[in-house]
């Protein structure tokens, strides 16, 4: 198997990297669909959580990228409907705006809610939520973009709106920031590779991972079963996620466990 | 008294925190699949509480809040108390839940628990720095003792796995009263018990195989 070897490990024996496939959802459907198995209704999210749940996935994500703040009820019932029928972690994220919005979320049933755009508008907001439901439930999503020129020492800055906004917040400064606020894990997104298929931006996960002592997230750019080992082995990730990969069926969660296992992680295999 | 088995009901403490739907619907799946005919009920009532054949209280947050949202509820902490201390019906915190059951809780701020399994909860402090904080994730147990609600379930290292999210831990004060503990970087307390009380850091609520087995189990408990 290409990549097993090479690298060495080493982690805590016991606690098992997570994998997380991650759903976009719009308007309380699925974006793209998902391919992987026989869905009755492949855009409904409740039946693809249900399938990854089956499926031996770790963690699950939404990601809400519904433009209107008004259509939060059917995100609120997608979640709550998920809840029921699947014992496993829930993250959602997307217009976390408020103190509020958190609360909705984790009443609807999600375990831990991701703040965007309003953490970088008002990092306070981390540190309210946290004290009022624990920095165990709030992720914060970076996005960042390389915006240092080849010969520079890299630097990565965050950028909202899907990329589109910078912010001239430098990232690693930024998720520093956010996790003395109190966010209990950061899932970092590369804008640089999100979509590419060309594997994690492995050194600005690094570089954060090794800024802060909560758990990582690597996330966009996945191409193949390797840029997995590689977000934990030389990003220093705590959990990948992946979307594309998985839902089009390239590859099954389980072989993904496999493949990592075979590489040396630590992985939940029983499930 | 006819031989039918009257169906019991299982209070879960609604008292504003966390995630109660999904605790609820893990019991109820847990009954179906133990062919248990048991009332999940979710209640705020302190008098369901007091009168339920067995009790369970969720939490997921930060300690003092949690605390305070227990203590909002009028009545709720004696129609606990009356059913777990002086009926001794079963008892299950879970989580947050779990750690209320303590003496104290150093998060944030110190708050009194409700004292029954002595002990205080604190920071993990993980022997190697390196391991992130919060202990977050699938993780085996290491039972300390034989437990009725961990019958049947695989433990050790290639045993089954519970899903713990949590920066803070409860540090027993009297080791017998240790169940389980997970491994990270150091013994962290999984899982307390003492006759009909028991508590779990992790969310069986959240831990598929594992957590199914565990609820069953706990439904089924006579302590």
């Amino acid at each position: 198997m290409i990549g097993s070897t090479a690298w060495k490990i080493d982690e805590s024996p016991v606690l098992k990297t997570r994998i997380i496939p991650c759903l976009d959802v719009k308007d309380g459907r699925v974006v793209k669909g998902v391919q992987f198995l026989e869905l009755r209704d492949a855009g409904d999210p409740v039946e693809a959580a249900k399938a990854y749940d089956a499926a031996g996935a770790d963690e699950l994500c939404f990601l809400d990228i519904t433009a209107s703040h008004e259509a939060r009820g059917t995100l609120l019932d997608v979640v709550s409907r998920t809840a029921e029928a699947c014992f496993m972690p829930l993250t959602v994220g997307g217009g976390v705006r408020a103190v509020e919005d958190v609360r909705a979320l984790l009443l609807a049933g999600a375990d831990k809610v991701a703040i965007n755009t309003a953490a970088v508008k008002d990092p306070d907001l981390v540190a309210r939520a946290a004290e009022k439901f624990g920095a165990q439930c709030i992720v914060v999503a970076i996005d960042a973009k390389r915006v240092s020129g080849a010969a520079e020492p890299a630097r990565w800055e965050i950028f909202t709106h899907g990329g589109r906004n910078p912010t001239g917040l430098d990232a690693i400064a930024f998720a520093r920031t956010v996790a003395a606020k109190g966010a209990g894990e950061l899932l970092v997104t590369s804008m640089d590779k999100d979509g590419t298929r060309s594997g994690y931006d492995l050194a600005l996960t690094r570089a954060i991972a090794d800024a802060v002592t909560v758990p990582v997230i690597a996330s966009g750019g996945v191409g193949g079963l390797d840029d997995l080992v590689a977000g934990v082995a030389q990003g220093g990730a705590s959990a990948v996620l992946a979307a594309s990969i998985f839902h089009f069926g390239q590859h099954s969660v389980a072989e993904a466990k496999a493949h990592m296992a075979a590489a040396g992680l630590s992985m939940r295999l029983d499930a | 008294m006819s031989g039918r088995t009257l169906s019991e009901t299982v209070a879960i403490i609604d008292y504003g925190s966390g995630n109660l739907h999904s605790a609820a619907k893990a019991f109820e799946r847990a009954a179906r699949e133990a062919g248990l005919d048991t009332r999940i009920l979710v209640t705020g009532d302190p008098e369901a509480v007091a009168s339920a054949d067995r009790v369970v209280l969720p939490g997921v947050g930060a300690y003092a809040d949690c605390r305070r949202g227990l203590d909002a509820v009028p009545g709720m902490v004696e129609a606990m108390t009356r059913a777990a201390i002086q009926a001794g019906r079963p008892f299950l915190g879970i989580c947050v839940g779990m750690q209320l059951m303590a003496t104290r809780g150093l998060e944030y701020e110190t708050t009194p628990g409700l004292g029954w399994i002595p002990g205080d909860v604190g920071p993990i402090r993980p022997a190697d720095p390196a391991l992130k904080i919060p202990h977050m994730g699938w993780n085996t147990l290491t039972p300390d003792r034989d437990h009725a609600l961990l019958a049947g379930i695989s433990t050790g290292e290639g045993g089954l796995h519970a899903y713990f999210v949590h920066s803070y831990a409860l540090k027993a004060d009297r080791p017998g009263e240790v169940v389980a503990h997970a491994d990270y970087g150091g013994p962290v307390t999984a899982m307390v018990g003492r006759d009909n009380l028991a508590g779990t850091q992790f969310h069986p609520e959240k831990s598929q195989r594992l957590g199914l087995a565990l609820l069953a189990n706990f439904l089924r408990w006579r302590p």
